[in-house]
């Protein structure tokens, strides 16, 4: 497309005044996190931390258990990941290498499950695992990964799957492959960056879940760091050097994971959105 | 064939499982529950038929009514929102610049932020007296505002803190622009036509399925927003920000009344349903399919 200079500079410069509206939080948040208390309150504020207060980072995580919050996120967060992962492309492959009947059928009514809101089955899931003993445990934010993980996921792969030609698998039945031997030897290793898209997801989803350990954890030693980070809140309302150094610490590892896969994200997300 | 469908099932069968127990289960055991008063602390349940749909509508739990204000008021403002803002940044990110994946991941990083942390930043950015927005107010000698914390202004400031996280809208649209063929364009130029009328009869109409998709899952997610209701404002001041499932929850959770907050989840069920089926309904004058019989 031929673009005049005129409508380039235009657009060059509202893309650069959009991001750094984007960017100011952060940055905000990361001068508040580096302050003492009297420079955070001084108006008009300042940008720069004079002195650089890395003491508040220690004084942050240490007035709560945050070692102990990020150890419990991680036990879920990776628990959730493997899941999702496994159980998400097995079924993904069920719903596009393998030909049966209704199969389409039983996917569309598995799709509808997107549409549902969560609020709907909160309440009975909720009661179910409160029964069988497990409120205040991992199992119900973990479990749910182990059976299929997510419609969403299993929809991702499916449309990545779908792009592999057929003649992989029919050369590798002539061969006597089994459908688990197509399935582990030809699409799983094929499918490497979509699965690596479930997994950002994943981790994602898991570390930044909030209504999930609201509602099934009760013991604060079984917080995760979003738990924490709002009890926190709770308790220093006004300490907003210490509440912005948590926020940084919880905020850097997703990221940091988010630097380190992006070209894996934009791909992710754009394989979702093309079939609107 | 019967091999097929032996495997299929059994390749599928963990989501199969998943769907029965943590989707279907549930939902039919919700709406079995609005229709009780089940309540964890008392001791007996008894089945009262649609008392608790009759409790809803009948303005005897006014609340009710003020949530679903509350919540409309949001969609109504935030649907629009997202959509136009982001079609235009992607707009922007479509054109040939230098330094477009920065740009891009620059604008799609709010997006992973955690929902606390993001609530802390916007309630300090947000605050009256010492926050950012009011000072940066200040500069252009503007009066601040009191945001979150005043019945007027809370909505629209929920809404302001969710555009942050725009980022994935953006880059779904990106990829329904980075879709349409050059040589659409190209003829435009040829016609001697500008930007407009490459925006109006190329870029709109072949960005419409897109349009689509995003336009229904950001209905579909403003409804059900919690979080900022929970760590920005618990509802308040006065109830002015009385998201609907930050009612529910606290219907369910904290005044323990879990059959009436199972009514409360079908209803939403039901709005979600209605609004998805009107946007399906009317897609179809505007939603243009390549090789559909609309140009």
């Amino acid at each position: 497309m031929r673009q005049s200079k005129l409508a380039l500079g235009a657009g060059y410069s509202a893309l650069i005044l959009i991001s750094i509206l984007f960017i100011i939080p952060f940055i905000w948040l990361l001068r508040s996190s580096l302050m003492n208390l009297s420079q955070i309150f001084t108006m008009p504020p300042e940008w720069i931390p004079a002195p650089f207060q890395w003491d508040n980072f220690r004084r942050a995580l240490t007035v709560l258990p945050f070692d102990v919050f990020f150890t419990n996120t991680m036990i879920i967060v990776l628990s959730v990941l493997v899941g999702t992962v496994a159980t998400s492309s097995i079924a993904a492959f069920g719903f596009s290498r393998i030909q049966w009947k209704g199969r389409d059928t039983v996917f569309a009514i598995l799709m509808t499950s997107m549409m549902l809101p969560f609020a709907v089955t909160m309440i009975p899931s909720f009661l179910g695992w409160k029964m069988l003993g497990f409120y205040d445990t991992f199992y119900p934010l973990i479990v749910p990964a182990y059976f299929g993980g997510g419609i969403f996921n299993i929809f991702l792969l499916r449309q990545f799957y779908l792009t592999i030609p057929r003649d992989f698998d029919e050369a590798a039945v002539v061969d006597g492959a089994s459908y688990f031997q197509i399935y582990w030897k030809i699409i799983f290793p094929l499918s490497r960056s979509a699965l690596i898209v479930v997994a950002l997801f994943s981790f994602l989803g898991s570390w930044n879940d909030f209504m999930g350990p609201l509602i099934y954890l009760k013991s604060d030693k079984l917080f995760t760091l979003a738990l924490g980070l709002q009890m926190f809140q709770g308790s220093y309302t006004a300490q907003w050097d210490l509440l912005m150094a948590a926020s940084a610490a919880v905020v850097l590892p997703c990221v940091i994971v988010f630097l380190i896969g992006q070209r894996y994200f934009l791909e992710g997300i754009t394989l979702t959105g093309l079939k609107g | 064939m019967r091999r097929g469908l032996w495997y299929g099932l059994l390749f599928t069968a963990p989501a199969i499982l998943g769907f029965i127990i943590f989707t279907l289960g549930p939902m039919i055991a919700s709406l079995a529950l609005s229709l009780t008063d089940y309540n964890v602390f008392k001791e007996q349940t008894s089945f009262i038929g649609f008392d608790n749909y009759t409790r809803m509508f009948s303005g005897e739990d006014d609340l009710f009514y003020k949530s679903l204000g509350v919540t409309f008021y949001f969609v109504v403002l935030r649907v629009p929102a997202v959509i136009i803002i982001s079609f235009a940044v992607a707009l922007l990110l479509n054109m040939n610049v230098k330094g477009r994946a920065m740009f891009r991941t620059i604008i799609y990083l709010p997006s992973i932020v955690p929902a606390v942390a993001s609530a802390m930043i916007w309630m300090w950015l947000m605050n009256p007296d010492l926050g950012l927005l009011n000072s940066l107010l200040g500069w252009f000698n503007l009066p601040g505002s009191n945001w979150l914390y005043a019945e007027g202004s809370v909505i629209p400031s929920v809404v302001l803190t969710t555009l942050w996280g725009i980022g994935s809208t953006v880059i779904i649209f990106l990829a329904g622009l980075s879709g349409i063929p050059h040589s659409y364009y190209e003829a435009i130029d040829v016609d001697g036509g500008g930007w407009y009328s490459k925006l109006r009869h190329i870029t709109i109409p072949m960005v419409t399925p897109t349009l689509f998709f995003n336009t229904i899952m950001t209905i579909i997610g403003s409804f059900q927003v919690f979080n900022e209701a929970y760590i920005l404002t618990q509802g308040g001041p006065n109830n002015r920000s009385l998201f609907y499932v930050f009612y529910l929850w606290r219907s369910g959770f904290r005044d323990t009344e879990m059959g009436y907050a199972s009514a409360l989840a079908w209803i939403l069920f039901i709005i979600i349903m209605a609004f998805t089926y009107i946007v399906f309904k009317t897609s179809k004058s505007w939603v243009h399919y390549e090789g559909g019989e609309r140009p």
